[in-house]
């Protein structure tokens, strides 16, 4: 090694000596798996799991429900989007269930699910969710996990700060995503009049306390900012509902850029309280728009969709002690109440500090009536400091939203930094922190958003799955992990795949949903008005050139199940009435060649295929859940006859027994 | 001049001519969201690698866009590093001492530029954002290291020689050797 003389260390130094800051290769994150994750999440075959999660589809517009800890998938719940496999948005009694101002509109996007809330708890008879495209929000009951209600929303764009509950589900809202013109007023303007023309709207939906009918009670018309999430108060906070806002620079193009300048947007304020006595007292105005009200009816099993025609609102701005806004570094995405409802966790999703806010100091600058200016020259901005409990400090790039445990503490997700981290409420110090794979949007601890968490799990809903799992071709199930927030640290349990994507999701305990649970609908409760509720009474009729078949299902056997008459022209409606009454007993309907789906009816329920045949010859029809032994068995055919034909309406089953 | 050192000479010089077939240099992206990394590699005359995506994650920060045309070094790059591994080759025929520190020197200078240049390069792009970027953390620039790792946001950057580089290097070492070598007894144990 002589040659290697100290001459020959000019060259290398100079090299070394360019260098900036520098170093070895900082070690990964190792894997954060929870040495007994096998043990905590393994539900033995025929228990229980502990929880409901109730996941948004995102893009594929429904809710899916899975068994936490196990992360079993139970049901996909069709909400804004046909679904084929059981005929909801295709069977005669369902379709007006997607009826809009814009016609029927059989898909949406649905972001966030929200529990219905009784004392600031869940209790675990309603989820609703929102429709961000058509706005919507939607009412599933838990009891039959069937959605029963859609409402959709005049004035806005895309509903997307929804559908939050107030403590006692006083109220649902919807606030809009992209401000637009209000219905009422002429749309057809330049684009770039964004500021003049646009507005926003924020939508308080009464929810009935008993039977959980919504109806549109008022909007509030507000500044046309773009509306991200929000959550009610709670307690002290009661009366008050917070939004976030981002795009306060009302930018109307390139929003990536334009709606990223200012260094602090906005939480909004809504004193809701106030707003419905302001309503009660008649100080409303009746604005028209046009809003589809579709209602599921229980016992018809039938959906009738009305179209409103207007809504009272409140513009914000003649109203003052309405609205007051909290300056929120940078662009925020959630806006949290801590379970107390002293404080409130907003999350700059470019911001590197996460703000909390204090309720009472809220009310205090309030009541000082010191402001840091005001917005369209009569809305009050309250002063950042007045109103600020703390920042937690460094947490982590792009956090976006938070839920706590009831414990004093809070989870928030870093998008950016992918991954989830703990902070204690009172004194805003990092806890803990734990990787997400990948980018997490939203989170949800059990019961997490109300005023006493469960805790135990926590769950990180993921925008990036990339190697998670076995590869799929370019596009792959969403992802999201459980993680134990029993101890100190936080521990992963388990990953596994989601239908469409998980925006945003609500668990409960199972035993809050378990027993309301509906095994099947009694018979003599069914108000269908195609109802058949015995096999004697079952029948075909022609109307012209409709034709109405009154059909029953029960094991093994469709009745009836040779019918002739049927012509080219003809629109035939099937209505099968599943006679059976015992738990887990459906049968499924289907004819070849139907142009939209096929029927899966629950015992005691009557549902309808609407069939307009295309070709003479023999149909055959048929029940596709496979029912019994002998389902193979069920089984019958139409006999479609040319137009014009006079073969006569005949229907049967049981004649020309075989002879041997 | 001795075998030995026409030999060292010579070797060096054909470890230079693979900076011609064999990127130089390469920098790393390492986010907990790519698990599988982004690598820009840097050859003599060009970049390659996952730059697109690089650029759409650069531009969230404001930073320029990285593109091939913007260097003008790669026009030259190929024909200076091409006429200093001639010279190597010419001071092993002529046997001529005087070319031999001609053409050391003169790597030493095209090392000291080149690493000077791409310095400036990096330091440019890390600090000349755009004022209208989305993300803008105070204090914060984006320069990658020159050498080694460095965290950059959620990503961790690395500036790493590559095949080619490593092979110049050893080339740079053995015409270090040829020049300040000596052996003791015999050049037979070398050739």
């Amino acid at each position: 090694m002589k040659f290697l003389s100290y001459k020959l260390l000019v060259p290398a130094l100079a090299i070394l000596a360019g260098s900036t800051i520098s170093g070895c290769k900082p070690g990964k994150a190792g894997s954060s798996v929870d040495a007994d994750a096998a043990q905590k999440v393994y539900v033995a075959p025929g228990k229980y799991d502990e929880v409901y999660a109730f996941l948004s589809g995102g893009f594929s517009g429904q809710v899916a429900a899975y068994g936490i800890p196990s992360g079993r998938l139970l049901k996909v719940i069709p909400v804004f989007s046909q679904n084929p496999e059981n005929g909801y948005g295709y069977s005669e009694e369902t379709k007006p269930m997607l009826n809009t101002s814009h016609g029927f509109v059989p898909w949406d996007d649905s972001h966030h699910p929200e529990l219905s809330k009784t004392n600031g708890e869940d209790d675990g008879r309603w989820l609703f969710i929102n429709g961000n495209n058509t706005p919507r929000i939607a009412r599933i009951n838990l009891a039959t996990f069937k959605t029963v209600e859609i409402l959709e929303l005049p004035n806005i764009g895309g509903n997307h700060a929804s559908p939050f509950c107030t403590e006692n589900t006083e109220y649902v809202v919807g606030n809009t995503r992209f401000s637009e013109p209000l219905d009422n007023s002429n749309g057809d303007v330049p684009i770039n009049s964004y500021k003049k023309n646009f507005k926003g709207a924020v939508s308080f939906v009464k929810v009935d306390k008993d039977k959980g009918a919504m109806n549109l009670a008022f909007q509030l018309i507000v500044p046309p900012f773009n509306y991200d999430l929000a959550h009610a108060g709670k307690g002290p906070s009661h009366d008050w509902i917070f939004f976030t806002c981002y795009n306060t620079e009302q930018a109307n193009t390139l929003l990536e850029v334009n709606a990223s300048q200012r260094d602090k947007d906005f939480i909004m304020a809504v004193n809701w309280k106030k707003a419905e006595e302001l309503i009660a007292a008649g100080k409303g105005t009746k604005i028209t728009g046009k809003y589809a009200h579709n209602v599921y009816n229980e016992n018809t099993h039938t959906a009738t969709s009305v179209m409103e025609t207007g809504t009272q609102t409140l513009d914000v701005t003649k109203f003052p002690g309405l609205v007051y806004y909290l300056p929120c570094p940078k662009s925020p995405h959630g806006v949290d109440v801590t379970p107390d409802g002293e404080y409130m966790a907003a999350s700059g999703k470019l911001a590197a500090v996460i703000p909390v806010f204090s309720f009472k100091k809220m009310l205090a600058a309030i009541d000082k009536k010191q402001y840091d200016g005001m917005i369209d020259g009569v809305l009050p901005v309250l002063k950042y400091e007045d109103v600020l409990h703390g920042e937690v400090k460094k947490p982590g790039l792009g956090p976006l939203h938070t839920e706590f445990d009831g414990k004093g503490y809070a989870y928030t997700t870093m998008f950016v930094s992918s991954e989830v981290v703990k902070w204690k409420i009172d004194n805003l110090e990092i806890i803990d922190r734990i990787p997400s794979y990948y980018s997490p949007g939203h989170l949800s601890v059990v019961g997490g958003d109300s005023k006493k968490p469960f805790g135990k799990y926590l769950l990180s809903l993921n925008k990036i799955t990339k190697d998670r799992y076995l590869p799929t071709g370019p596009e792959l199930a969403q992802a999201c992990q459980l993680i134990d927030i029993t101890g100190n640290k936080m521990k992963l349990l388990l990953d596994f795949p989601t239908i469409g994507e998980p925006h945003y999701a609500q668990m409960i305990p199972a035993e809050k949903i378990l027993k309301n649970q509906v095994k099947f609908f009694k018979l003599e409760e069914n108000k269908n008005a195609y109802a058949t509720k015995s096999e004697k009474d079952t029948k075909v009729v022609r109307n012209g050139n409709r034709v109405d078949v009154y059909m029953t299902a029960i094991r093994s056997h469709l009745a009836p199940d040779n019918i002739e008459g049927i012509k080219i022209g003809d629109e035939v409606y099937v209505h099968v009435t599943n006679l059976e009454q015992d738990w887990d007993v459906p049968h499924g309907f289907a004819i070849k060649g139907a142009n939209n789906a096929e029927l899966l009816i629950m015992p005691g329920e009557t549902c309808t295929l609407k069939w307009t045949p295309g070709l003479v010859g023999i149909v055959p029809f048929y029940c596709t859940d496979f029912c019994s032994a002998l389902h193979q068995e069920m089984q019958g055919y139409f006999r479609v006859s040319p137009a014009g034909s006079n073969v006569p309406v005949k229907f049967s089953i049981g004649e020309n027994p075989v002879t041997q | 001049m001795k075998t030995h050192t026409r030999v060292l000479i010579f070797i060096s010089c054909v470890l230079m001519l693979t900076a011609y077939f064999l990127p130089l240099w390469h920098i790393l992206l390492d986010a907990p969201q790519y698990p599988e990394g982004l690598e820009m590699k840097i050859w003599l005359n060009g970049l390659s690698g996952s730059i697109q995506q690089i650029n759409g994650l650069n531009h969230y920060i404001g930073m320029k866009f990285i593109s091939v045309d913007d260097f003008k070094e790669f026009r030259i790059l190929p024909y200076v590093f091409g006429a200093l591994t001639l010279i190597g080759f010419a001071a092993a025929i002529a046997r001529s001492r005087r070319l031999l520190w001609a053409w050391f020197i003169g790597l030493c200078l095209f090392a000291i530029v080149g690493f000077g240049d791409f310095y400036v390069w990096e330091y440019n792009y890390g600090h000349n954002l755009n004022p209208h970027a989305a993300i803008k953390v105070e204090g914060m620039n984006y320069q990658p290291p020159l050498f080694g790792y460095k965290q950059l946001l959620n990503f961790t950057a690395g500036s790493l020689p590559d095949t080619g580089g490593i092979l110049v290097g050893v080339g740079g070492l053995l015409a270090a050797a040829a020049l300040f070598y000596k052996p003791q007894q015999s050049s037979n144990k070398i050739k």
